[in-house]
């Protein structure tokens, strides 16, 4: 019913992202993830320092290698980061919202001249600055590590590479950041929204890769007589699998941190003929590789956002 | 007098219930105004549409000459609240908790500092300043969120319930603050369901039942007025037929006998004088007596008598 309404949106925005990032350095929860994320990632590079050096090859992007190599029982860096970067963003954000109900002081900051606007989007900024520090402080730790136990610089085309990992990483944390918030506008309760994060968290990294098939066998089902029948299944399979942000998270770490990998997707043999099996794409064209998955990572993470948004905006202050 | 805050036809709905349902309002610069009622009258609900934290379904509200729907970071820029169980960021400090409503209301950092000292100071909170908020009392915290309003110098303060769930003496406490602030032209506007106590420190006030506003008034006229301009005086009194004693004395509107000895007299004058001579004079013997004001619980009782409170609520 209004049509307008002076005064910017953004008024106290800067204040409330640095006071929140302030909190979350400070909170004993975020300490907790952070030494398991790094506890684990650590270990995985360590892991993957040994098998780089004891299979010492010929290999351009050995530096992308500490990324990528898992060594039993291990994971790689990259799976370790998949899992438990959703942790991280879920631990900042689920109860952004109804922490402040629940601490009863949402009434008293939302009376202080700013729009409510510049408080959720000053959580989600202060969260995501939170994320960038750890996940740059992490890359520089991984890279350093790498420097100084196998002795040699990365090249240039690896940094750009790891920067690129850098930014995908960055962007599929915001989209869980994206989640939590959403949930803590639409949940009243601090418990509820972080369960319900974390069942989202689990149906997507854990048991979203072994159902896509299942739901694509259903949909889409074999014709033993039309071989295109399977291409077709595969088709769905992969569309289903990647609602999943893991997966085009997967997806895109594959393409940057493996620079011979050439297609996300099917390819035929005689789309193959005259390539040169095993040999790296340039930077650029990986990035054009995996346009669609980050592109659909930040598009899921403004619709998160957007929900948050409206749940917020329509909420009464009113605890 | 100038008018600080003006409300016309204010009505707020959620579904089929109006939680205010049609309120005028008026509160002048410097005064005290009370919002009295029960729980869930529509008080708070009154409180938010005049912050502009909800929107009215229909209705003008005017503070401080501004619409808050249209400017309400002008408005909240010029008012400070207090909100029903005010609560502060735990594992933050006293004065790191004003710190950050004083970064929000767009103070820079060397003016806020020497508000928040002397805001302390005023709330007498000086001592725990650098101490966590989660240690507080309730008073102290209530004590924090006027230094708050002191902080942002603010020219209207709504304080919802500022008093419920204190102790009397922290009440008692929190009350000579606001009046000291009163004192120096800090508008008050203050809701409360304990009619006694806002008494003693609201200039006028508005009775709220239902989401409306019943009665407005100056707290001596409206119980003066409710009550008939009765003066109700308590006897106590033994060998004396009050009945036969008073008959014929001016003023005199009503007699009820009370417990035991005591009996209550309704005048519309402080007959008191007249009718201790007239007992003794009859040859009874006077133990005591005493005129009782007439309280806003009274003038709430008698006005809304008869509602159905769980109605109301």
């Amino acid at each position: 019913m209004t049509s307008r309404r002076e005064g910017s949106p953004f008024a106290g925005l800067s204040t409330i992202a640095l006071k929140e990032a302030a909190d979350h350095m400070n909170s004993i929860r975020i300490h907790l993830v952070m030494v398991l994320v790094l506890l684990t990632a650590i270990g995985s590079v360590y892991a993957a320092i040994g098998q780089i050096k004891a299979t010492v090859g010929e290999d351009q992007f050995l530096f992308l290698r500490l990324f990528t190599t898992a060594q039993q029982p291990l994971p790689s860096f990259v799976f370790f980061l998949g899992f438990l970067v959703p942790l991280v963003a879920i631990a900042l954000g689920f109860d952004a919202i109804n922490g402040e109900y629940n601490r009863r002081t949402l009434s008293r900051v939302l009376s202080q001249p700013i729009y409510r606007d510049a408080l959720l989007t000053g959580k989600f900024l202060g969260g995501l600055l939170v994320i960038a520090i750890c996940l740059l402080a992490l890359w520089l730790l991984v890279t350093g590590l790498g420097m100084l136990l196998l002795g040699l610089p990365p090249s240039g085309e690896e940094i750009a590479r790891g920067l690129a990992f850098l930014f995908a990483s960055f962007v599929y944390a915001g989209v869980w950041l994206a989640v939590a918030l959403a949930f803590s506008t639409i949940v009243k309760s601090p418990a509820t929204s972080a369960l319900c994060a974390l069942t989202a968290w689990l149906l997507f990294t854990v048991f979203w890769p072994m159902l896509a098939p299942l739901i694509a066998g259903a949909v889409a089902p074999i014709d033993p007589l039309d071989p295109m029948t399977a291409v077709h299944q595969i088709h769905v399979q992969q569309a289903i699998a990647r609602i999943s942000p893991n997966t085009l998270y997967g997806e895109t770490t594959l393409a940057l941190l493996n620079p011979a990998t050439r297609s996300l997707g099917l390819l035929f043999a005689d789309q193959l003929s005259g390539a040169l099996m095993g040999a790296p794409l340039p930077f650029s064209l990986s990035v054009v590789l995996i346009w669609p998955q980050l592109a659909g990572m930040i598009a899921a993470l403004l619709v998160l956002f957007t929900i948050a948004y409206v749940s917020f905006q329509r909420q009464e202050i009113r605890a | 007098m100038t008018t600080v805050i003006e409300a016309r036809g204010l009505i707020k709905r959620y579904g089929h219930f109006a939680a205010v349902d049609g309120i005028d309002l008026t509160v002048e610069k410097g005064e005290v105004f009370g919002l009295l009622g029960p729980n869930g009258s529509g008080k708070t609900t009154t409180i938010l549409l005049l912050l502009g934290l909800t929107e009215p379904t229909a209705g003008s509200i005017s503070v401080l000459g501004l619409d808050p729907l249209r400017r309400p970071l002008a408005v909240k820029r010029r008012i400070g609240y207090l909100p029903d169980q005010i609560g502060f960021y735990d594992h933050l400090t006293a004065w790191e908790n004003l710190a950050y409503t004083a970064r929000l209301a767009g103070l820079i950092s060397k003016e806020a500092d020497g508000r928040i000292t002397g805001a302390l100071g005023r709330v007498r909170l000086e001592e725990v300043a650098n101490r966590r908020v989660a240690t507080f009392s309730r008073g102290m915290r209530q004590r924090l969120g006027l230094a708050e309003v002191l902080v942002k110098k603010a020219e209207i303060a709504i304080l919802d319930e500022p008093t419920s769930g204190l102790d009397p003496q922290s009440a008692q406490e929190l009350l000579d603050l606001i009046r000291e602030l009163a004192g120096e032209g800090v508008t008050f506007v203050l809701s409360s369901h304990q009619l006694a106590m806002m008494q003693t420190i609201c200039g006028r006030v508005g009775l709220f039942r239902r989401g409306q506003v019943g009665l407005v008034g100056r707290v001596e006229d409206l119980t003066a007025n409710v009550l008939g301009g009765t003066f109700r005086i308590e006897v106590e009194t033994e060998n004396a037929d009050l009945v036969k004693v008073l008959a014929g004395v001016r003023h005199v509107s009503g007699l009820t006998p009370l417990q035991g000895r005591r009996w209550r007299i309704d005048a519309d004058a402080d007959v008191r004088a007249d009718v201790a001579h007239r007992i003794v004079g009859a040859g009874g013997a006077l133990h005591s007596i005493t005129m009782r004001q007439a309280t806003l619980d009274e003038v709430y009782v008698r006005f809304f008598e008869g509602e159905n409170h769980d109605v109301a609520a």
